[in-house]
């Protein structure tokens, strides 16, 4: 056994130990109509950590995200079936609230979608729909939403401007605002930094190992190295199946099957 | 060779440039034109009545009396009754056709409602007077005249005699003819709506009602309030239907809208052949002056409207 195999290992079992799993898919299985597109995954998502997802466009890796907060019920030929657990709590239930479910479980997408209103009461929308606050308490919140965004400094002095009228960085991590804002436990990023120039995208990725301190974070990337820099787990995923999963350095170190190598190593994808 | 290619390309492009130019000057010229034959035609009730022609309600073509009071209420209140009842009716047409509608469902129900605006509007006319107007007078009217008619104030818009015809009944036509205009429009713009600008709104935990009124219907707001004004714009100007089952009465005889009244356009329709007077005819110009203006004044407080909702919303940069 080499040094760094040794060294990661050793990580491994020193973080293991105090791992809490907050989802924990089990069996899960995903259908567009016939169409099966996630086969068998079993895979746990580690409270207070940074798991990305990575694989080739089409391998199943941002269906599996929103499979999280329940995304693909407003489509009616989409089903799941398996098991899928949050903190115990059957996801796939019928009779689980959705609205509830999904203000638990923040996400923010590929590009970024301020509301047509203005910055405050985009970060105001959310916690509106679940919580009844004063005004004070509300300025409050919105200020510590946009605070843990990084975007406080910046949009202080103009909340009451539209949420269009920023840069499309600006709009990103008021997306994220948006979503922490109402509290979440768990944060889903698709590809977040993918329509973002590299300056934007430098800011989001610090952003994010910030906030992993107040939440559990899945990030979908096309971006490998943005995986390596941010994620502590890694799951790598291949036509709808999970191939493998592991702590962040050992996967892009020394992955444990060929395939993961192939990719990695950008012999394809 | 290559040279003069190159020079009949811009001699193309000089005369396309300036054919559009012509083409998109004719608008305005035409415009001012009518604007102005208008103006001329109806110089001489212009003359007679001055700004009074607005508010004087007498309309006596033999004694060569005229005023607009009558046709511009008219036109005005049942236009006004058509956009109260088509659209939260189209909204909620809309709604349902982007949001809540089976697939299955869609297609079916998009083109009945393009094949209802593409009836013609003297057939909404007969279907008023022979099938509507009576089952109107019979059931709805003394339904409403029983409940909203006993209200303090507002009940004096639902009293009298139920005839069927009248300027509520013209009113509930024009709603149901302009419902598919600004039900279409509104699903259009509802569906160009970015997916994941509505999964955004879902993800914090919306229900559909919140994603549709609060997310949607901002985002789309200029194309919903055009659809608007185009359905207002087509029960302002509409004529066959209106005249038909507003009743074509000349004077108010209550403030009731059961009671049969005239519209601008009903009345140029019905008098423009036999006006024999040259004041009955310019008085009728100048009703059609006064819908041409009154159509502007619509258009203005739609922009503004728009600017006001915009700064609402914060200004965009």
């Amino acid at each position: 056994m080499n040094a760094i195999a040794a060294e990661t290992a050793m990580m491994n079992e020193s973080s293991v130990a105090a791992l809490v799993t907050q989802i924990s898919f089990r069996d899960f299985n995903f259908y567009y109509g016939k169409y099966h597109a996630l086969k068998n995954i079993n895979l746990d998502i580690y409270r207070g950590q940074v798991t990305a997802f990575i694989g080739p466009s089409g391998c199943g890796k941002s269906t599996l995200l929103r499979t999280m907060n329940r995304m693909y019920d407003l489509y009616p030929d989409q089903r799941a079936s398996g098991g899928l657990l949050l903190e115990g709590m059957d996801v796939l239930d019928k009779s689980v609230d959705i609205n509830r479910l999904r203000a638990r479980i923040g996400m923010v997408f590929q590009k970024p979608t301020p509301f047509p209103m203005s910055i405050y009461e985009n970060i105001a929308f959310g916690v509106k729909l679940q919580e009844r606050l004063s005004r004070a308490q509300m300025d409050d919140r919105v200020e510590w939403a946009l605070k843990k965004a990084a975007l406080w400094d910046e949009v202080s002095g103009i909340l009451n401007q539209s949420g269009m009228s920023l840069s499309g960085g600006q709009q990103q991590r008021l997306c994220i605002a948006r979503g922490i804002a109402v509290k979440p436990e768990v944060l889903l990023l698709d590809e977040p930094t993918s329509a973002l120039d590299p300056i934007s995208t430098m800011r989001i990725e610090e952003l994010i190992a910030e906030l992993k301190e107040d939440f559990t974070i899945v990030i979908v990337t096309h971006n490998m190295q943005q995986a390596a820099r941010i994620s502590d787990y890694t799951a790598y995923m291949y036509l709808g199946e999970l191939v493998e999963f592991g702590v962040t350095d050992q996967i892009f170190i020394k992955p444990g099957k060929k395939q993961t190598e192939d990719y990695i190593t950008g012999r394809f994808g | 060779m290559a040279d003069s290619a190159k020079r009949s390309f811009a001699a193309g492009d000089w005369v396309f440039r300036n054919l559009t130019r012509l083409f998109a000057l004719l608008t305005l010229l035409l415009l001012a034109a009518i604007l102005v034959s208008l103006l001329y035609g109806a110089l001489p009730s212009l003359a007679k009545f001055g700004l009074a022609f607005l508010w004087r309600a007498e309309w006596n073509p033999p004694m060569e009396e005229f005023g607009g009071q009558v046709h511009i209420y008219g036109t005005l209140v049942t236009s006004l009754i058509a956009l109260i009842i088509a659209v939260p009716v189209s909204f909620g047409i809309a709604l349902f056709l982007t949001e809540l509608s089976p697939p299955w469902l869609r297609r079916p129900l998009g083109v009945a409602i393009e094949l209802l605006a593409g009836i013609p509007s003297i057939v909404y006319g007969m279907w008023g007077l022979l099938v509507f107007a009576p089952l109107f007078g019979q059931f709805i009217q003394p339904l409403l005249g029983a409940t909203l008619g006993q209200l303090p104030l507002l009940g004096r818009l639902f009293q009298g005699p139920p005839m069927g015809i009248g300027l509520l009944c013209a009113g509930v036509i024009l709603s149901i003819m302009i419902i598919p205009f600004i039900a279409s429009v509104m699903r259009d713009v509802f569906e160009v709506t970015p997916g994941i600008l509505k999964e955004s709104a879902y993800a914090v935990g919306a229900t559909t009602w919140e994603v549709v009124w609060r997310i949607v219907l901002p985002y789309t707001r200029v194309g919903v309030i055009g659809g608007i004004m185009l359905g207002l714009g087509r029960a302002l100007g509409e004529t066959m239907a209106v005249t038909f089952v507003i009743g074509n009465s000349d004077q108010l005889s209550d403030a009731s809208l059961f009671s049969p009244g005239n519209s601008i356009a009903s009345a140029l329709a019905n008098e423009f052949t036999e006006a024999v007077s040259p004041m009955h005819t310019a008085s009728l110009i100048e009703l059609g002056l006064v819908l041409f203006v009154i159509t502007f004044i619509v258009l203005v407080i739609s922009k503004l409207l728009l600017l006001r909702l915009a700064k609402g919303e914060g200004q965009r940069t």
